[in-house]
């Protein structure tokens, strides 16, 4: 074991440089830049593996590597907020060309007005345009999940994302275990994935296709994306082989006894995490997967536990309709007989999850009239 | 460089594409691809050639098109091109190919940053002054005075056609040409000169469009070369930025500007105001472009 001192930037940056690519291309945004320099550092004093191009823009970061994975190149980026907004043409592309590009997003609120505190509504208003997304709680699982996001793209041939909250993530500092490259290149081997542009072979590629044809490309990209939980297990029984320390799609810690649990994602299921044994008789699902929605497990853990309550804390809006988390997990949990109320956490603008809030909010009982949703700035 | 020669090179693009007849792009490409050669791989945006191209699994040329959104050719070019090094095929030219809206327009941030970085591979412009894919729409590459689909009569395009060329000099690119399809040696020099230069090279090629102009698709050669001869679309290169050489140099006796703009219907209602503002500035454009290589020549006369 290797144990360093680093930002989850770092973290992200170290995992990359470990794995090796072919390509970065990049263009930094608050709280993203860390990762850049990092990676532009590692490219300065030759350790990269491969070239570190500053393009003009994030779209141009995305298209860079677009362009590169069609060659067979190993590529990635990371972007935060108005540049994951600005590639999204781009985003579309990737996934519907079957480029296995991996990309870190560090959650930042979208303007107006500026802000740039965690909130996640970057990443998820990206929920539709057929990425995997992986959501990290620490940087030990930013520097883990970034290694899996290639071993997990270049099998399914999907892009993926890798997702964290900025600053309380991307730029605090933790013990982090860096295994060393020889370790992580023996897991994840070299791009095994084929070239799509061969010289010297014509190929029309992505060129007009009809609806018929496009429904059976979508068809099969949403198909091949409900194989990741069985990948994503293998994959960990090798990793834990390798490195001592696995993960599954959901992270759960429920008490026996407990038939309620917090629902959360990044960030605050680590807060979540440390607040459990002052909260009694409540249980942590820490969604690690947003893409493919890991529903079926969802529903497994409820229904094992026979959990009533479940209290979802969402650092994100979709205005007009609430919390996106929350409203994927009502959506799934439809197919039960007997799902459990769901109560939402708003802190859309990256506000802070308090201990407090969460003793608060379990305190509230289904006759009180703000039980359902509750904001973060009414406590 | 004769025609019958160029008729003898390989053909790269196959009978039965999807342009319309008389399609200036069409053959722009087809001339490019034989000076290019095999190994090549084509870049290619949103523009009337996404549809020549074929749907997929047919195709029209026999090397490898990869397509790309409309606004990132230049970007999608730059890892391409690094992309084939990483796997070693450094011999392999790629070109991008996009139109006019897909150069001067949507697609000018990424044109300017692959520039910038001196990316090494070919841009193509193939230029035929507005947006065709989408039914003849006005583009910045649209001649003052025409009628389009977003400037219907009584409107016209107003504003200058805006000027890659210089655009590109200024970014002082290793290589930048302009061409067009009634001077097919011209052409095909200017791109196997930039197949051997290193670094980014530009070459924008006037492709005119018998629906979108109001042509006759018999006239597409003869609207080609009147465009050079009025100096409306002079033929030269630049090295550098700085090193300006004229190629094919206009010939204002044997040609009028109104001949020229009469075989176009999108200037049937030019008058005369129009067109000596539009003399006017193609007067100017070209009599700076003479002023630039007689620069050059008297510096290397000195
Ligand atoms: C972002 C985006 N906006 C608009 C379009 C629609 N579109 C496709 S091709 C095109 C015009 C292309 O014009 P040009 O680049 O001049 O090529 P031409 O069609 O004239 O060959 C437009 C507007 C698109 N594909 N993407
Ligand atoms: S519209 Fe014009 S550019 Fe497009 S295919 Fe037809 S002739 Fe060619
Ligand atoms: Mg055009």
């Amino acid at each position: 074991m290797a144990f360093q001192m680093i930002s989850g930037s770092q973290a992200a940056a170290t995992a990359v440089q470990r794995v090796g690519v072919d390509l970065v291309a990049a263009y930094p945004i608050t709280p993203q830049t860390a990762i850049v320099e990092a990676l532009a550092d590692f490219s300065a004093k030759g350790e990269l593996g491969g070239e570190f191009v500053s393009v003009e823009s994030e779209y141009a970061a995305l298209a860079c590597c677009n362009g590169a994975a069609a060659t067979g190149a190993r590529v990635f980026t990371a972007t935060a907020s108005h540049g994951l907004a600005y590639m999204h043409e781009m985003i579309h592309w990737c996934s519907g060309a079957r480029f296995p590009i991996v990309m870190v997003n560090v959650n930042r609120t979208i303007g107006a007005p500026w802000c740039l505190d965690p909130d996640q509504g970057d990443s998820l208003s990206q929920r539709d345009t057929g990425w995997l997304q992986l959501y990290c709680a620490n940087a030990q699982e930013v520097f883990d999940m970034v290694i899996q996001a290639f071993i997990i793209a270049e099998e399914l041939l999907l892009p993926c994302m890798v997702v964290f909250d900025g600053f309380y993530i991307s730029h605090t500092y933790e013990a982090v275990d860096v295994a060393d490259a020889d370790q992580v290149r023996k897991l994840v081997g070299p791009p095994a994935f084929a070239p799509q542009v061969i010289p010297g072979q014509p190929g029309n590629l992505h060129g007009l296709s009809t609806g018929e044809t496009h429904l059976k490309l979508v068809k099969d990209r949403h198909q091949t994306m409900l194989r990741l939980p069985v990948l994503f297990n293998k994959i960990n029984k090798a990793f834990a082989k390798q490195f001592g320390r696995s993960y599954n799609i959901l992270e759960t810690q429920i008490p026996s006894g407990a038939k309620r649990a917090i629902v959360a994602a990044g960030a605050t299921a680590e807060t979540v995490r440390w607040a459990l044994p002052v909260l009694a008789d409540t249980g942590l699902i820490q969604l690690r997967v947003f893409r493919p929605f890991p529903a079926a497990e969802i529903r497994q853990v409820i229904e094992e536990n026979e959990l009533t309550e479940l209290l979802v804390v969402d650092r994100n809006c979709s205005v007009g309709m609430g919390g996106i988390f929350a409203q994927e997990l009502r959506s799934a949990l439809y197919e039960l007989p007997k799902p459990p109320q769901v109560r939402s956490l708003i802190l859309a603008g990256g506000v802070d999850l308090t201990e407090q809030m969460l003793v608060d909010l379990l305190q509230t009982t289904g006759n009180e009239e703000n039980f359902a949703l509750r904001w973060g700035d009414e406590f | 460089m004769k025609i019958a020669e160029i008729n003898r090179q390989d053909e790269m693009i196959y009978p039965g594409h999807n342009a319309c007849p008389g399609c200036g792009a069409a053959l722009a490409v087809r001339y490019l691809t034989k000076a290019l050669g095999k190994n090549i791989v084509l870049v290619l945006t949103a523009s009337c050639w996404s549809i020549i191209s074929g749907m997929p699994p047919l195709t029209a040329l026999k090397c490898p098109i990869l397509h790309c959104p409309f606004p990132s050719a230049g970007s999608v070019g730059s890892g391409v091109r690094r992309g084939l090094n990483a796997r070693g095929h450094h011999d392999t030219t790629v070109v991008v190919l996009a139109g006019d809206g897909g150069t001067f327009d949507i697609g000018l941030q990424a044109l300017s940053g692959a520039a910038q970085r001196n990316e090494d591979y070919i841009f193509v412009c193939y230029d035929n002054e507005a947006y065709m894919n989408t039914g003849m729409q006005t583009s910045s590459a649209t001649p003052f005075g025409a009628r389009t689909n977003t400037a219907p009569y009584p409107l016209y395009k107003e504003g200058e056609k805006k000027d890659i060329m210089q655009i590109m000099a200024a970014h002082t690119v290793p290589y930048a040409a302009t061409a067009t399809v009634a001077f097919p040696a011209d052409l095909e020099e200017k791109l196997k000169t930039a197949q051997k230069v290193k670094g980014f090279r530009f070459i924008h090629i006037l492709a005119p469009c018998p629906p979108g102009w109001g042509t006759e698709s018999s006239d597409t050669i003869e609207v080609s070369r009147l465009a050079v001869a009025t100096g409306f679309f002079p033929l030269y290169e630049v090295r550098n930025g700085t090193n300006w050489k004229l190629t094919v140099p206009a010939d204002i006796k044997s040609a009028s500007l109104s001949q020229y703009l009469g075989l176009q219907r999108r200037f049937k209602e030019m008058d005369d105001r129009r067109l000596n503002e539009l003399q006017h500035e193609i007067n100017r454009d070209y009599q700076r472009l003479l002023d630039q290589v007689a620069k050059v020549t008297a510096e290397t006369q000195q």
